[in-house]
Parts: C-alpha cells; sequence; structure tokens
C-alpha cells in the first residue's frame, strides 16, 4: 500500500529529450496506464522508475523519495515487467522466479526459508506450482507473462510497473493477464503503471489514463475524458470512432481513412 | 500444502551433491594415474603402495628407491597439482566470463586474455629474467595479469563500440582483433629480443612439463583467492542471465559485479598462463560439458566447472606425456585436438536449437 509520485521527472537519451517535466501522483491502489503514440515517452518513464535510466527530477515511494543510489531499496519498492523479458531457456520456473527475491538477500549469501516460502505462495497463487521444475524455454507465450508477474509479485513490492504487458498476446490471454493484475492490486492494494497500446483495454482495466505526447502529459482522467475523437485526432494522427457503451466501455474503433 | 522442500531445488541438491562425490572420485583417481604414468621412475603399480607408505601409521614396503621416489615427488606430482590448478583455474574463469558476457562462446583465450598475458610475460623475459626472478614478488604473474585485464578489457570496449546488444560475433570478433594485434606487438618485440626468443616461445606452448613445486606455490595464492571470488559471486550470475537491464531492476549492481568476476577471473587466467603457457579450449570445453549435466545454473555450474576443469587436465596431460615417447607433446596441442572438434559441435548443437 503504497503512492507513488513523479515531480518533474525529465530523460534525455543523447541530447534527445524523451520525457520532459512529467509530474503525477498516484493515490495507493491505484491503475494509472500511459497510453500515447510510439516514442511519446511512455515506456521511459517506467524505465526511469525502475531504476534502467538517468534522469533529472524525481520518483517518490510514500513521499520519500527514491535514492538514487541504492538498487536494492528500488528493488524492494518497484517490481518491473519489461515489454520483451529476457528468458533464459534453460533455467527452471522456481529458479526464475526465485529471482525476484534478489533484493532481499546479501550479496554474497543465498535463499532464506522465507524467501523460499515466498515463492511458494506466488507459484500456488498464480497457479504455477506444477510448472515449477519445468524449463522457461518450454513454456507459452501466456505461461511465460505470467511467470514474469510471479517474478515480480516475489520482489513484494508495492509498485507494479508493467511495460506493453499484453503486446506478445492473443486476446484471450491478454484478458487474462490484465485480469489477473487487477485481482492481485485488489488483493494486495498494489499501485499500478502500466503502458499500453490498445486503447479499449486500457480504458478497460486502468482507474485512470495519462495520455502523453512528445514527452509531456497532455491529457489525464478517466476513459470518457480521455479518449475522444478529436484528442486521438490530434495526438496519434489517427480518424478514429469512439463509441460508448451502455456500461460507460469506450471503445475505439480505427476508421478507413477513404470510408466516408 | 505443497512446501517448497518438496520442489525442485533440494533434490537438485541431492543430485549435485552425489555428481560432487563422483568427480571428487575421478579426481582422486586421475591424480593417482598422472603419478603413476611417465618415462623413467618406479613401475607404475609401486607408485600408489609407496604413496601408502608415506601417509602416517600405515608401513608397506613398496620397493620404490629415494631416487625412484624423487621422481615421483619432485618431477611428476607437482605437474600434476600444476594442471589440477591450472585446469579448475581455466575452466571457472570460462563459464564465469560465459556468464558475465553472458555470451556462451567466449573463454579467456577468445577473449584475447591469454595473449594479452602472454605479452605481459614477454616483456618481463625481455627485462632480463634472470634478474627478477629472485625478487620477493615475483612480476612473472603480475605482468601477465596486467597484460591480460588490458586485453580483456580492449576486447570488451571494442565489443560494446560496435554493438549496443553486445551479440555473441561482435565480442569474439573483437577477441580476435586484441589477440591478433597482442600477438603481432610480442613478435616485434621478440624480434628485437632474440635472446630469449626460446624461452618465451617454450613458455608458450604450454610448459606443465617443466613445472616445479616452485610454481604450484606461485599460483596457488592467485588460484584460492580468484577461484573464491568467482564462487562467491555464482547467484548473482544467475540473476545476470536474465540481462542488465532486468538484473537492475532486481536490485543488482551490475557494473560493480562485471568489474569484480572480470577482475578475478582474469587475475586467476594470468596467474595460471604465467607458470602453464597458453593452454586452449579449456575453458570452454569443461563449462559446456557441465551445463550437459548439472544444468546452466551457475550455482552448479561453478563449483563443478572447478573439478571438472581439474580432472581434465590431469588427463589431457596424460596422453602429452607418452604420445610421442620420450618427446613431450604440449599439453596445448592435446586440448585443441579435442577442443576443436568440441567447439564445432557445441556450435552446431546451438544452431539447431536457434
Amino acid at each position: 500500500m503504497s503512492t507513488l509520485g513523479f515531480c518533474d521527472l525529465s530523460i534525455a537519451y543523447d541530447g534527445v529529450i524523451a520525457v520532459n517535466g512529467f509530474n503525477d501522483i498516484l493515490h495507493s491502489g491505484e491503475w494509472l496506464c500511459l497510453i500515447g503514440p510510439n516514442g511519446a515517452g511512455k515506456s521511459s518513464v517506467l524505465r526511469a522508475a525502475a531504476g534502467l535510466v538517468k534522469y533529472s527530477g524525481s520518483v517518490a515511494i510514500d513521499q520519500k523519495e527514491i535514492p538514487a543510489t541504492s538498487a536494492k531499496w528500488r528493488a524492494k519498492h518497484i517490481a518491473f515487467v519489461p515489454q520483451t523479458p529476457l528468458m533464459p531457456e534453460n533455467m527452471s520456473v522456481y529458479e526464475y522466479v526465485l529471482l525476484g527475491r534478489n533484493p532481499y538477500i546479501k550479496h554474497f549469501a543465498s535463499e532464506s526459508i522465507h524467501d523460499k516460502q515466498v515463492i511458494e505462495k506466488v507459484l500456488m497463487r498464480l497457479d504455477l506450482t506444477q510448472f515449477a521444475k519445468r524449463m522457461v524455454g518450454t513454456l507459452s507465450g501466456g505461461e511465460r507473462q505470467r511467470i514474469v508477474i510471479a517474478r515480480a509479485l516475489a520482489q513484494e513490492a508495492p509498485v507494479l510497473l508493467l511495460d506493453e504487458p499484453t503486446a506478445a498476446l492473443d486476446i484471450g490471454h491478454q484478458q487474462q493477464a490484465l485480469e489477473l493484475v487487477d485481482d492481485l492490486r485488489r488483493e494486495q492494494g498494489l499501485t499500478v503503471v502500466s503502458a499500453m497500446h490498445d486503447l479499449t483495454l486500457a480504458g478497460l482495466y486502468a482507474d485512470r489514463l495519462v495520455l502523453m505526447h512528445q514527452g509531456s502529459c497532455v491529457a489525464s482522467g478517466d476513459a470518457q475524458t480521455v479518449l475522444r475523437s478529436e484528442t486521438l485526432a490530434e495526438f496519434y494522427g489517427v480518424s478514429a470512432r469512439v463509441h460508448h457503451e451502455a456500461d460507460g466501455t469506450v471503445v475505439v474503433i480505427p476508421q478507413r481513412a477513404n470510408s466516408n | 500444502m505443497l512446501r517448497a522442500t518438496d520442489n525442485f531445488a533440494p533434490r537438485a541438491g541431492t543430485r549435485v551433491a552425489y555428481l560432487s562425490l563422483v568427480s571428487f572420485a575421478l579426481l582422486t583417481i586421475a591424480v593417482l594415474v598422472g603419478t603413476m604414468i611417465g618415462p623413467a621412475g618406479p613401475q607404475w603399480w609401486r607408485v600408489p603402495i609407496e604413496l601408502a607408505n608415506r601417509l602416517p601409521l600405515i608401513t608397506v614396503d613398496s620397493g620404490v628407491s629415494p631416487e625412484e621416489w624423487n621422481i615421483v615427488w619432485q618431477i611428476r606430482m607437482p605437474r600434476v597439482v600444476l594442471a589440477v590448478l591450472v585446469g579448475a583455474m581455466l575452466s571457472v574463469a570460462g563459464a564465469s566470463y560465459q556468464g558475465v558476457f553472458r555470451n556462451p562462446l567466449v573463454d579467456p583465450y577468445l577473449l584475447g586474455v591469454a595473449a594479452g598475458a602472454g605479452l605481459g610475460a614477454t616483456l618481463v623475459f625481455t627485462l632480463r629474467r634472470s634478474a627478477t626472478e629472485n625478487w620477493l614478488i615475483d612480476p612473472l604473474p603480475l605482468a601477465a595479469f596486467v597484460g591480460g585485464l588490458v586485453a580483456v578489457f580492449a576486447t570488451y570496449m571494442i565489443g560494446n563500440t560496435f554493438s549496443k546488444a553486445r551479440s555473441s560475433a561482435t565480442l569474439v570478433l573483437a577477441g580476435i582483433a586484441v589477440t591478433s594485434l597482442t600477438t603481432a606487438v610480442q613478435t616485434f618485440v621478440l624480434q628485437r629480443n632474440n635472446d630469449v626468443v626460446r624461452q618465451v616461445y617454450s613458455w608458450i606452448l604450454g610448459r606443465l612439463s617443466s613445472a616445479t613445486w616452485g610454481d604450484v606455490r606461485l599460483i596457488l595464492p592467485y588460484v584460492v583467492f580468484s577461484c573464491g571470488v568467482l564462487l562467491m559471486h555464482r547467484r548473482l550470475l544467475d540473476v545476470l542471465r536474465v540481462g542488465d537491464d532486468e538484473a537492475t531492476a532486481l536490485g543488482m549492481n551490475i557494473r560493480r559485479v562485471r568489474l569484480t568476476v572480470v577482475l578475478a577471473a582474469t587475475l586467476g587466467t594470468a596467474a595460471a598462463v604465467a607458470v602453464s603457457g597458453l593452454i586452449g579450449f579449456v575453458g570452454i570445453i569443461v563449462p559446456h560439458t557441465v551445463r550437459l549435466i548439472v544444468g546452466s545454473s551457475y550455482r552448479r555450474v561453478l563449483p563443478m566447472s572447478i573439478l571438472c576443469g581439474a580432472i581434465f587436465l590431469v588427463l589431457a596431460d596424460i596422453p602429452s606425456r607418452i604420445l610421442a615417447d620420450p618427446a613431450e607433446t604440449p599439453i596445448g596441442v592435446v586440448t585443441a585436438f579435442f577442443g576443436a572438434p568440441f567447439f564445432l559441435l557445441l556450435l552446431r548443437v546451438r544452431k539447431n536449437q536457434a
């Protein structure tokens, strides 16, 4: 249960500005979804929070600024699921999930019984117990996504970052993965930030959407507010119809350019 | 409720305990055989009896004369012990380099470490070896270490500059470039110092044959220290298997780990190279064979590489004594004879997997 704050976050790669003064505060247990065209800076925000890129400004958890030098402290508070995780083919699922305990293990020590108990619980929760001995290389895309989430859960961090969690999945597994994240968020009070391309799914699961364009936040709010066809036309350069279903779901449908 | 203890790790633990027991037994046998075989000296079956005789509280008559015992103890024994140390060191260094660069094809030789160490050692030879030999700290391993370190960092920097992804090919090609350059400089230096050419070449060809207890004493501290540091990093090498980004996100200081592991592996390799010359392919054959047996977790690969590397080099040293009897076949020739085909096989297997 933790809040997550970004204060004046700016990132530049070789002098090219990727994120320019990003500000946001997530309350505890909130799911924020970053949307925006390719290169808008969504992944960069996540990578900064995960400590993978240099940034100016600050990222804070429960109003405490993350110390720049302690990778372990950060990993105890923020778990990161990258867009295309590197999966060592010949590592067992058990060993893979166990990597999530790294921030709790002293530099040259090995896992304690407590660490192993945490892994058991995580594997049980995600129905992965029967996979424990399988090699990572033998798993399907949906199973791989689940063990990456399991590894993130093993970090027991209150904040979960997901970079394009559904990019490689079919529609059924997309739904399963996002439902799983939502369940976990409710059970454990996780604060979630995800970057997503599928606007309909983003609107369906997130509490709040932030639309990014050229490194800055240009719109923020719930799906009804952010997902408007004028907004999408302006920042994505897309002509799309936006449907409002009776239950409040917002559906974004791309339109053929010459179909009028 | 299913418990972790029913799970994966402990059972693998028993299997590994069993395998290391077998390896220890094999190593003991290899060492025994290594001391039993060779031109001159006592009949082979008398050696273990005499060894038993030398143990406290046991007295057996082996019929080995003191002169014959000298051959066993002063010539064969240091050679076998040196093979144990060098084999263990090169294997564990190879496995560590493979882990830290996340590249299955690197070994101390392909990275240019050995060539760099060779250049460092050559420079010491040209600066009047006789004068430096009796210094308190022998400069030969230190020079080899500095040379090896410079070479491995050059390889790493070049490989990094030309490819952000640090692909297998770029790193290996960079290693080849650095090796060629270093060898060229070495040849140049040798040409200007004709008097040490023979010394240097007999050193390069691998010289377990002239091993003395002095050599063993020289490298023992480096090997123990280096193996110790590398073994302490075995869990961290597993974390590194998911890549730099994810390892960082999991709270690991990858620069520090990478630097420590490279320094330790290079120190040990350079010390081994300083006394044994260039013995290739050990660092690639042994860790990969070990992976086939115990899986690819570095927690098991590193300790098993130490054991199996020692066994491999002790055994490889035996044909090098008897193949061209009474002449010596350089041990580097024996390891390359087995290593090169193995390397090709490995490339083929990996290609089929991909």
